[in-house]
């Protein structure tokens, strides 16, 4: 434990703002940007899962794609192993993309239909590790492919011939090949069955333990990330609201949209069933955010306190901070 | 959040005698595919009934035949000789009419679609039409079913708008779909599907594509418009979470066939088959702390080919109490564990209490 405090992080995400201009203003010049991203900071240790949850439009994709500047973000810094990778070139992001690596929502379009799985597999080894033998590339294939729980034998099959779940293993195999230290999974398993989620979420712990993967694990249900992280963020509207280690923060929530989220994840038991704590409306539009906390007009809690200034983070118990001005709810 | 589950808290009431009369009866449903692999069967035999007010969940993985099984009782199957339903399922319309699925000419199923029953499917984007405006596709049904003018019916769709809880309907009326948020768009989809005030609503994984906030709005809205109309509704969905917050009944599907179909409590509490219980542990909860700890179960394996069933049970080489010999057999009958407790399992009286 002492020895992660110690070890710098792996990923540092400072200030992170991705503005997406829109079109009208004279000259270039955007009339109006859409804020999907508006200062985000945090920090990932090595072998550490961060969750990132929250609603459609509320950035944490954008945070994702960010990250790996497949987006450039449009102002703030992100270091990963301690270099800046903010303002790199395509060309200079080439060796760092070894070691950070995506794992896609949707295993049906992520994965070209027209090649087999070897295919798929050995393109990440022909452009990063492009000194390895035929042979060296195949053994690593089966390799990967046993690690995921698929069978090798399967390597010259297309994606069509596999069902969703493979599909999924298909796509974090593909992000194995290169033996990444972070992984970037957008909503993994939120297109499969239950039954297979569970399949997944578990390979995804058990690779973890094994390969000391660190992952920034994006999703909309509370209940899929309280099994996977270590610690978890809540986003709304492109900010953070609340941050903190998995128990504290499912434990004693302190955000009343964290509250929202945690009582929106549906009760197993048919004798239990209670009037649900329904959250108002949509998410507004990011293009006319609410004025101070954006939360408030969803909010059963906002005083009038709640318009005027954007509320910042802040320590409510150790590694747990919120965005919300009231400590009394 | 731990709970006992044999500790009986709030138990759901049964219908009333007024309601308990059935609005659809289906006996011996089968749907099968000729396809260049040969003939897939999506459903086989498949029977069941839904009364007045009552809401069955359907449950089942991708391929269990339970989108089959709705879209073939609304004939929206593809053609003969591609398509072929056999059985028989009665439905009842508000009126005392009622109506054959199976065999009737599409003049009928014109008639029962959309006026006696309707569906809504999971995908709002792509089950609205984005070229009209909002308030065309939902005048569209009232005035071809109800024969109402264009002023009347366009009053009637900001009522209906109103219902499901959009504000400034007048507005959004003149909306286009792309406009709208996802949540927005499946409550237009509801609006369209009860305008002609079915006896019948088929939700076809009406929250898969939302978020949990959302989830939660649109199954309260359900539920409410449930109890205002009384309808009948048949609730279709993979996860087992959303089926304790909304079903009576829950029938469970696997490769076609039921395999399990009792009241919702007796499903969640003493599940006999052991899929049943494979889907009731595999939903995430929000747990304390050790249990989060554990991993999360999960059936291993994927379902069987629809072209390729395993002989037998089909749930067979996924099954944790497979008995060569015995599973591998034959299909096991539907049986009586209790009283209107169906299962489809030679050995569950032996691994009855196991997981």
């Amino acid at each position: 434990m002492q020895q992660q405090q110690s070890a710098p992080p792996l990923l540092q995400v400072e200030g992170l703002r991705k503005w997406y201009p829109l079109g009208g203003g004279w000259f270039g010049k955007p009339a109006q940007s859409v804020k999907a991203v508006d200062g985000v900071s945090f920090e990932i240790r090595r072998g550490e899962v961060l969750s990132l949850v929250g609603e459609s439009g509320s950035g944490k994709s954008t945070i994702g794609r960010a990250i790996l500047n497949l987006d450039p973000p449009t102002a703030g810094e992100v270091h990963f192993d301690g270099e800046p990778l903010v303002g790199l070139t395509r060309r200079q992001m080439r060796p760092l993309r070894r070691a950070m690596q995506m794992v896609f929502q949707d295993p049906y379009s992520s994965l070209n239909p027209k090649h087999t799985v070897e295919e798929l597999l050995s393109a990440p080894l022909e452009i990063h590790m492009p000194e390895l033998t035929v042979q060296e590339r195949r053994n690593r294939i089966d390799a990967v492919l046993k690690t995921v729980g698929l069978n090798p034998a399967h390597r010259s099959r297309y994606p069509h011939e596999f069902s969703g779940g493979q599909r999924q293993r298909i796509g974090i195999a593909r992000a194995l090949m290169t033996e990444p230290q972070l992984l970037v999974a957008d909503e993994p398993v939120s297109s499969l069955d239950v039954s297979v989620q569970a399949q997944v979420i578990n390979l995804l712990l058990e690779l973890k333990q094994r390969l000391g993967l660190t992952m920034l694990f994006i999703s909309h249900d509370l209940a899929v990330v309280g099994h996977i992280s270590d610690r978890i963020a809540v986003m709304y509207l492109g900010r953070l609201v609340e941050i903190g280690d998995a128990d504290s923060l499912l434990n004693n929530p302190r955000h009343p949209y964290t509250r929202a989220l945690m009582a929106a994840v549906p009760n197993i038991d048919p004798r239990q069933r209670r009037p649900r704590e329904l959250l108002k409306g949509d998410i507004p539009s990011p293009l006319s955010p609410p004025s101070g906390c954006a939360f408030r007009t969803r909010c059963p809690h906002a005083q009038s306190a709640c318009a005027s200034g954007v509320p910042e983070l802040r320590l409510v118990e150790r590694n747990h901070a919120t965005a919300c001005i009231r400590d009394d709810i | 959040m731990d709970m006992n589950l044999y500790e009986p808290i709030h138990i759901p009431q049964a219908p009333t005698a007024a309601e308990a009369e059935n609005i659809l009866d289906v006996r011996g449903l089968n749907v099968s595919f000729r396809t260049a692999a040969g003939t897939v069967h999506a459903v086989r035999d498949v029977s069941f009934s839904v009364r007045r007010g009552e809401t069955l969940a359907l449950v089942g993985e991708t391929s269990s035949g339970k989108s089959v099984t709705s879209l073939g009782l609304l004939g929206l199957t593809p053609p003969a000789p591609y398509c072929t339903i056999t059985g028989s399922a009665r439905l009842m319309a508000r009126d005392g009419n009622s109506y054959e699925l199976v065999g009737s000419p599409e003049r009928v199923m014109r008639r029962v679609r959309g006026g006696v029953a309707s569906v809504i499917f999971q995908e709002p984007m792509t089950s609205l039409n984005p070229v009209h405006t909002v308030g065309a596709q939902i005048c569209e049904s009232l005035r071809i079913h109800l024969g109402m003018s264009a002023r009347a019916a366009t009053d009637r769709a900001a009522e209906l708008l109103n219902q499901v809880g959009i504000s400034d309907p007048k507005r959004r009326l003149t909306n286009y779909p792309h406009e709208l948020s996802g949540g927005m768009r499946q409550r237009v989809m509801i609006a369209m599907a009860i305008a002609c005030e079915p006896s019948l609503l088929i939700a076809d994984e009406p929250t898969t594509a939302l978020d949990v906030t959302i989830q939660a709005q649109i199954l309260e809205l359900l539920e409410k418009l449930q109890s205002q109309t009384k309808m009948a509704m048949i609730y279709i969905t993979h996860n087992l979470g959303t089926v304790a917050e909304i079903a009576d009944r829950v029938m469970v599907m696997y490769a076609g066939r039921i395999v399990e179909q009792a009241d919702v409590v007796p499903l969640f509490t003493q599940p006999q088959h052991p899929y049943s219980r494979g889907l009731i542990h595999s939903v995430p909860r929000l747990h304390s702390n050790r249990a989060r700890k554990t991993p999360l179960f999960a059936i291993p394996g994927n379902v069987p080919d629809p072209a390729a069933h395993p002989p037998g049970c089909t749930f067979g080489p996924r099954c944790g109490h497979f008995e060569p010999g015995r599973c591998d057999a034959a299909v096991p009958d539907l049986e009586n564990a209790k009283p209107s407790h169906l299962v489809r399992c030679v050995r569950w009286q032996e691994i009855e209490g196991a997981v």
